[in-house]
């Protein structure tokens, strides 16, 4: 059992929680995730590392509410605990592996999408403790789905570019028109990191390297274990098939079939895909469409 | 009175196969006190019995039969107790025509003596009469890590415990088990009435298990010995990566490995309406393999409704599942398409399986594994209709650990490399034993490895 030490809301449907977890937040780096169970009977669903504190040994996850396992996740409250926590999962993301010196030499921009915002924000705190340059990019529907404004502003300063797809907040438009906008400026990035649903990370991709910036996205399949033993998470990158809980999540962008791997998702993220999915899991469907 | 036929086996009750394949239930009954007993008068009590010498862990077989004869069930059960930590999942799941009642001399002119079927009920009757492992061993303050709660880890974990060691099991699932809870399924090894008691033995010897931490990512070997003071360390992690053919369509919704369909049914009982789990039920469902684990998802997909075919490139004689297996699941309606390999398997335009072709095979000259090798037969492809694969192609084991601990060897296989009689690795401190070291096999070899290293762990830190 791991306590939860703080539950809070950030915008509708979207709910942050510091968790005691000593051993992941000793271990853990920007770009790994965890698995979470909220109880007994519920699945196992990854979640991003938001943030960690290696002294008080939490954790910090975002969780969504796409279905009746989410939705058990963010009814817990301060004090109340989770069943599990498992992690750190995934491979770090590739500049902590890489030589500071390079990195440093590099200016990066980070590209998030609604919820990709808690995914980025350990590789933006990352940059700014290690002195590296960057952008960041923080793109969502409207003003009230917004979250971690402070958080970002903190790390990033004047450096940070809030859009809503509506205009309701800051910049109006898409994080691509915004991409397009600090290129015009004249800003040089050298590696662009995007991440967020699916449809806006193949577009932010696609803007970026067609103006001849390497990508990385992070792929979000559905996964069941995280540890490399069920295959649920595969993916075509390049001409191989990767699982993205141990070869991931982040990949370069270029190889990405993201079509293929919208196409698995969209089972699980489309109305008609839901339907299909109902019919198809029988009795075994309990509600994890998000409909029902 | 039981009337027993010398020539044949006490016949075990089973659940009638037109039920059974609409739940989830255990298959077989068990012998009964009477039948058990009624069974033990068929051992021949041979002087230099070949059947202790075709168990990996080598049970003093006449010995406890002989108690369960005479009624003396506690005695039989500790006598089991002296070589396996696991009988009850043993009796279950060992394949005994290969092991110790393929050596019974009975077996020559009849049929053997039903081995595992008394083992399993006297490790029943043990249970269900509170008969618990005792401890007297001496605290000997020193620490040892288990990776991994599969059979060699708990086998190892309760031998060193047995000595007096203070061990800890790490899990990376949130339950503990290995391939018990998450691949075997209820209807073959029940869960709560079976595994869970063995697990909660091991326990009361004093073992402690940490669930929900993966080694290699949580925390590392090198720092389990050097910042967590732990003495030695066993990797009993298993082989659990699935393969996939690599053939077209293999990413089309409705294909899963045979580990994903499986964990989802039994480690997160998909099956029962108070987990949230979901699973895909198929209408007609593929399983490609012959082996145990291609049974297991075979039977599984039938319980939950399906039309059911296993794939299998030779023949029946070559199938590596159990032979009980096999007829459980030819009973329960499982259709065999053997000498056939899957070639493409065809997606409709959501992306979802609608097909699967496959091609005829036939058997030409013995492989390096002795056994004839399927080659096509050129033109005879064809296509069968179907709305989910299950991949069964064999596992091997995880890189995870191997690739994040100094100086740990492993085989082109990406199996550790351990020394069998003792399972020390080329790390000293270090040792390894189950799949994890000789890929998929059984529960009962890694049981074996993991006694082995027990010994061999207590040699090194008794130095
Ligand atoms: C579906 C199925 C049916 C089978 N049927 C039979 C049968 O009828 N008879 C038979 O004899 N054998 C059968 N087998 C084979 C048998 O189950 C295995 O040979 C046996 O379980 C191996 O034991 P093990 O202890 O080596 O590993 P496992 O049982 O695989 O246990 C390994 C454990 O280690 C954990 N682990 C892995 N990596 C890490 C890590 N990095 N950190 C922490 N923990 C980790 C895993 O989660 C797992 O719990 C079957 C296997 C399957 C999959
Ligand atoms: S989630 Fe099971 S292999 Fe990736």
């Amino acid at each position: 059992m791991f306590k939860i030490i703080k539950a809070e809301k950030l915008a509708e449907n979207i709910y942050s929680m510091i968790i005691e977890a000593p051993r992941i937040a000793k271990s853990c780096e920007p770009g790994q995730f965890v698995i979470v169970r909220a109880d007994e009977e519920a699945e196992r669903i990854p979640l991003t590392i938001c943030d960690y504190d290696r002294s008080a040994g939490t954790v910090t996850i975002v969780t969504q509410v796409v279905g009746a396992s989410s939705l058990k996740i963010v009814g817990l409250k301060t004090g109340d605990c989770l069943a599990d926590i498992t992690g750190p999962l995934g491979r770090p993301s590739d500049f902590i592996d890489e030589d500071i010196e390079e990195v440093k030499k590099r200016n990066y921009l980070f590209v998030a999408g609604g919820l990709g915002a808690a995914p980025v924000y350990p590789q933006v705190k990352w940059m700014k403790e290690h002195g590296v340059s960057f952008d960041v990019i923080v793109g969502t529907k409207t003003k009230d789905t917004l979250i971690m404004e402070r958080e970002m502003e903190e790390v990033a300063g004047d450096h940070l570019f809030i859009t809503t797809d509506d205009g309701s907040y800051k910049r109006h438009g898409m994080v691509t028109v915004v991409m397009e906008d600090l290129i015009k400026e004249g800003r040089k990035y050298d590696v662009c990191v995007a991440i967020g649903p699916m449809i806006m990370m193949k577009f932010a991709a696609k803007t970026s390297l067609s103006n001849g910036i390497p990508t990385i996205v992070s792929m979000n399949p559905i996964m069941v274990d995280g540890t490399g033993m069920c295959g649920a998470c595969r993916l075509v990158v390049g001409d191989e098939v990767k699982f993205a809980c141990v070869d991931g999540p982040e990949f370069d962008a270029s190889k990405v079939d993201f079509d293929g791997a919208m196409k698995r998702m969209a089972l699980y993220k489309t109305e008609e895909g839901r339907a299909f999915l109902k019919e198809k899991e029988g009795l075994t469907h309990k509600g994890n469409c998000g409909n029902c | 009175m039981i009337e027993v036929d010398m020539m044949k086996k006490v016949q075990v009750r089973e659940q009638d196969p037109k039920v059974r394949a609409t739940n989830f239930d255990e298959v077989c009954l068990g012998y009964n006190e009477e039948e058990a007993m009624a069974e033990s008068t068929r051992c021949l009590n041979c002087k230099n019995p070949k059947c202790v010498e075709g168990c990996p862990v080598s049970i003093n077989i006449p010995g406890f039969i002989q108690k369960v004869k005479s009624g003396e069930f506690k005695e039989a059960a500790d006598i089991i107790a002296e070589s396996s930590a696991l009988p009850a999942i043993c009796g279950r799941v060992c394949p005994q025509e290969s092991q110790c009642e393929g050596k019974c001399i009975r077996g020559i002119k009849g049929e053997s003596v039903s081995i595992g079927k008394l083992e399993r009920f006297t490790a029943d009757w043990a249970r269900e009469h509170g008969i618990k492992p005792e401890v007297k061993a001496e605290k000997k303050g020193k620490k040892v890590a288990v990776i991994g709660s599969g059979p060699s880890g708990l086998t190892c974990a309760g031998d060193l415990a047995k000595m007096g060691y203070d061990v800890t099991i790490f899990e990376a699932l949130h339950k503990a088990g290995g391939v018990l809870v998450y691949g075997i399924p209820e209807f073959r090894l029940p869960k709560d009435a079976v595994v869970q008691p063995e697990i909660e033995n091991v326990k009361a010897l004093g073992v402690k298990i940490e669930t929900d931490v993966v080694i290699g990512k949580s925390v590392t070997i090198d720092e389990l010995l050097e910042e967590e003071g732990f003495d030695a360390v066993f990797v009993g992690s298993g082989a659990g990566l699935p393969k996939f053919m690599g053939i077209p369509g293999e990413q089309a919704l409705g294909v899963f490995s045979a580990n994903e369909f499986l964990t989802r049914n039994n480690l997160m009982k998909a099956y029962r309406d108070d987990y949230d789990t979901p699973i895909a039920r198929g209408k007609k469902v593929v399983v490609v393999g012959g082996g145990n684990v291609a049974m297991d998802a075979a039977r599984t997909a039938l319980r939950l409704g399906a039309e059911v075919h296993v794939v299998y490139r030779r023949s029946e004689a070559e199938l590596p599942a159990r032979v009980e297996e096999v007829h459980h699941a030819k009973e329960e309606g499982i259709i065999f398409d053997l000498l056939q390999n899957p070639v493409e398997i065809l997606e409709d335009d959501k992306g979802w399986v609608k097909g699967i072709r496959i091609i005829k095979m036939e058997l030409g000259e013995p492989d390096e594994s002795g056994r004839r090798r399927p080659v096509e037969v050129p033109g005879s492809e064809y296509e069968i209709e179907c709305d989910t694969v299950i991949m069964s192609l064999g596992t091997s084991p995880n890189p995870l650990i191997s690739s994040t601990t100094k100086g740990l060897e492993i085989n082109r296989r990406k199996c550790i490399v351990a020394d069998e009689a003792s399972g020390a690795t080329s790390k000293s401190g270090v040792y390894a034993g189950g799949d994890a070291v000789t890929g998929a096999a059984t529960v009962i070899l890694a049981m074996g490895a993991g006694k082995a290293a027990a010994k061999g762990i207590d040699e090194f830190l008794s130095k």
